[in-house]
């Protein structure tokens, strides 16, 4: 066993650290959070050369031919210094599902340009209900002759307000097992039919409905086989659900270390607030929380990458992270008092995000079903 | 013992619903609800609807017939107040400072001149104040304040910078504590004054709250120069009175009422919308979570009417304030959060956003919560109060 980061992945870690505290500040990160497009694209520029959007792709496509753990701990650090943008939509969305799906050609064409940052693209794939449930998936494609028709409405789709490009999970045919006749196409956004809403969210991230009505896409637009695009979506959802993990962990890191170096500097009572053990016991409550965290999800994401299954470690991790990231903040912001609460201060950015967090990929009671499942409950 | 309100509490529970049916303007309903007054027409409606529950002796129900008040007893209050909550009527942290925390100390410290000059005025809707407390450097440490008061002449000349002050950008006077005595000991040196807004010296900065909404503010005193006979009560006495004033009945029902609220509000979107083609309330865990906060709402509530029921036996609350705070505040993070559930991926959808649902009131109280358990001494201070004013632990 080896619980620590191998050296180049330390590297990454520490340079992520340096690199987006300087490029990515938060005076940025306000800025996107408050715009409609939450995207800078000088950002996404110095990503996409430092070999990040591509870092788990092959080098063939463009990629660094890192793995999903090498993923894991960027996004660590991508989650504790706030970045916004498309990159888990573009990277873990869609670059994994047409790494898994796609054909060659689809591959050399749209990865490749995933990889050097020409091409944003997300995954349109919740619905009305806002589950991940094979069942929920209404959206219809009809097949006519050399091109599909789509007609249905995603929502909650994240960055589709800036993408080039949606994967699309669609029905291609009714069937009484729901996890049969799912599609996954590929479409251009500025395809006559798409109609993009951005919504308003607590997270401030960029979460948009998407109508599609009477879509034309053609063809060799179908990502992997027809009818039986399930399998892959369950196994983007894994990686998803594993790499926002590791965002809300690098979040809980980091309203942990601002809670204790306040606590260590705000002095009530003739002493810093840190020396009051009411404000100790919630810092090593939070510690201990977001240790964790860090654990079980770093446990999942090597079960993945090393393609053991995952399903029940996942499920755990996602679980467990959801709720502990919420206790973090709710008691760094215990910690702050009153300036917590102010909009100036960057403690409620990382409130947000734990409440983004857990809704996204499944909350903890969708989570601790399947591990019940997995138990054979 | 005896859990029952009284036929004619019942009753006057029935006029107060009646009465709110047609008191609360229709367009309140479409402005995003509660805890704060967020708009310039949300303050002037909420400004309109205060004035007439003033005009039936409703807005400080606790004063006397002469003062403008209705002389209402404890237990009527507290039917009161719970009603106007559960309805989301127009009233927020605004009136809990004026009429209750300032009404009370100066109906209590006040000179028979001040009383005249406020009570009646506070008891109307006329007048809104603001309360000077917190400091950059005095924040539960309230005694470590800074704030200047310095006698001149007929006049008190003022120095300092207060922070936190809600309000103090719609309110036409401060509740201010400040230094008269730097060369006395902690607790025996300060004063409370009432200080005109209008006043030249004065500069109110607002501070935006996470919800995005400028609900309280920085307030600068330059040399403001007030008249000597603002000064309430005893000089440099002006802890003891603040200490006392923290003291006057506070059930803390508005919070029970709102978890209240905000439960029935979640309990019927289940009975009405459906995820993965299942109705929500059919949903074992959300049953079970809701099943759970309704049981706390209950707790939350018999702690807050304990405290109306210890002062209509002539008892004063002590820690049993402390610990209704403490559950109500800590609730309404779980409610909200519950709601959240409920809600699923509908929970985060901001006020204004496409397809957000009732006002996105859930998503507004889940941030809301993390205040709740600050403003006004905080949970751990709190604690350390029932710890040791309660439960007799050592200090140190
Ligand atoms: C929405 C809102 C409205 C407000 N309105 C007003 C207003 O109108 N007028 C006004 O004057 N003030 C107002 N306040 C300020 C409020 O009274 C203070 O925020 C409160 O007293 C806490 O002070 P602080 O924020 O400086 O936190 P601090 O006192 O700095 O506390 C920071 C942390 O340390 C903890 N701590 C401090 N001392 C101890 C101890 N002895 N033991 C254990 N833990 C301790 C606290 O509990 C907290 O978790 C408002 C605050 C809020 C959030």
């Amino acid at each position: 066993m080896d619980l620590g980061l191998n050296e180049e992945q330390e590297m990454l870690r520490k340079s992520a650290r340096e690199f987006l505290s300087k490029e990515c500040p938060k005076k940025l990160v306000r800025e996107l959070d408050e715009s409609d497009t939450g995207f800078s694209r000088d950002l996404w520029k110095k990503m996409a050369e430092l070999g990040w959007i591509g870092l788990p792709f092959p080098e063939k496509f463009g990629g660094n031919g890192g793995t999903l753990f090498d993923l894991i701990v960027l996004l660590d650090e991508m989650g504790y210094n706030i970045v916004p943008g498309p990159f888990f939509s573009t990277v873990v969305l869609s670059g994994f599902t047409l790494l898994e799906a796609g054909s060659d050609e689809q591959k050399q064409s749209y990865l490749s340009k995933i990889c050097s940052g020409e091409m944003v693209m997300t995954f349109a794939l919740t619905e009305l209900d806002g589950t991940y449930l094979p069942k929920s998936i209404e959206t219809a494609a009809k097949n006519k002759g050399n091109h599909y028709v789509l007609n249905g409405t995603k929502l909650f789709v994240p960055d589709a307000n800036i993408a080039d490009f949606m994967l699309v999970a669609a029905r291609t045919k009714s069937s009484s097992n729901p996890e049969e006749g799912i599609s996954i196409f590929l479409v251009d956004a500025k395809s006559p039919g798409v109609r993009v809403t951005l919504l308003k969210t607590l997270g401030r991230d960029k979460l948009c409905e998407v109508v599609f009505e009477d879509v034309k896409v053609p063809e060799k637009s179908l990502v992997g086989k027809l009818d039986s695009g399930w399998p892959i979506i369950k196994s983007i959802l894994r990686k998803a659900t594993v790499a926002k993990c590791a965002e809300m962990v690098g979040g809980a890191q980091a309203s942990l270390d601002m809670a204790v170096n306040y606590a260590k500097e705000r002095v009530q009572f003739n002493r810093p607030i840190g020396s009051f053990q009411a404000i100790q016991h919630y810092c090593a409550n939070m510690v201990t929380d977001v240790d964790g965290s860090r654990f079980i999800t770093y446990k999942a994401a090597w079960t993945e990458s090393e393609g053991l299954p995952s399903d029940m470690e996942v499920s755990m991790a996602k679980a467990w992270t959801s709720e502990a990231y919420k206790r973090v903040a709710v008691l760094a912001h215990q910690i702050f008092g009153a300036i917590g609460f102010t909009m100036d201060h960057d403690m409620h950015l990382y409130f947000r995000r734990a409440k983004a967090g857990e809704l996204a990929y499944g909350d903890a009671d969708f989570h601790r079903e399947i591990v019940a499942a997995q138990l054979g409950l | 013992m005896d859990f029952k309100f009284t036929a004619e509490e019942e009753a006057f529970r029935q006029e107060v619903k009646d009465w709110l049916k047609a008191a609360i303007p229709p367009r309140w309903r479409e402005l995003p609800t509660g805890f704060w007054q967020e708009t310039e027409e949300s303050w002037k409606l909420s400004r309109q609807f205060q004035r007439n529950l003033g005009s039936k002796g409703w807005l400080a129900p606790a004063y006397p017939v002469e003062l403008g008040g209705a002389g209402l007893g404890h237990i009527k209050r507290l039917i009161l107040a719970e009603e106007l909550t559960y309805h989301d009527a127009p009233v927020s942290i605004e009136t809990e400072i004026t009429v209750n925390w300032v009404g009370m100390a100066l109906q209590h410290f006040g000179s028979e001149q001040q009383k005249k000059d406020y009570i009646p005025r506070i008891a109307k809707g006329d007048i809104i104040f603001c309360l000077g407390y917190s400091e950059p450097n005095a924040g539960s440490d309230l005694a470590s304040l800074q704030t200047r008061a310095v006698e001149q002449g007929d006049t008190y000349v003022i120095n300092g910078q207060k922070t936190w002050c809600s309000y103090a950008h719609y309110a036409d006077y401060c509740w201010l504590g400040a230094i008269t005595d730097p060369d006395a000991p902690k607790h025996h040196n300060m004063s409370m004054f009432v200080v005109d807004m209008k006043n030249p010296g004065i500069t109110i900065r607002p501070l935006i709250n996470v919800i995005g909404c400028h609900s309280f503010n920085e307030v600068f005193f330059d040399d403001v120069r007030i008249p000597k006979d603002s000064l309430v009560g005893v000089k440099n006495n002006g802890w003891f009175q603040l200490a006392m004033a923290l003291d006057f009945e506070r059930s803390g029902v508005q919070t029970a009422a709102v978890n209240k609220l905000l439960l029935d509000h979640m309990v019927n979107y289940a009975r009405t919308n459906k995820r993965g083609g299942k109705l929500l309330s059919k949903d074992p865990i959300l049953r079970n979570l809701m099943a759970e906060m309704a049981i706390e709402i209950e707790v939350a509530r018999m702690l807050c009417y304990r405290i109306a029921w210890i002062y209509s036996k002539g008892g004063h609350s002590n820690y049993e304030s402390s610990q209704a705070m403490i559950f109500g505040s800590e609730l309404l993070r779980r409610i909200s959060d519950a709601g959240m559930q409920v809600l699923g991926q509908y929970g985060q959808l901001a006020y204004g956003s496409h397809r957000a649902v009732a006002r996105a009131e859930m998503c507004r109280s889940y941030l809301a919560s993390l205040s709740i358990g600050v403003g006004g001494g905080t949970n751990e201070i709190q604690r350390n109060i029932i710890a040791m004013r309660g439960l007799g632990l050592p200090r140190k």
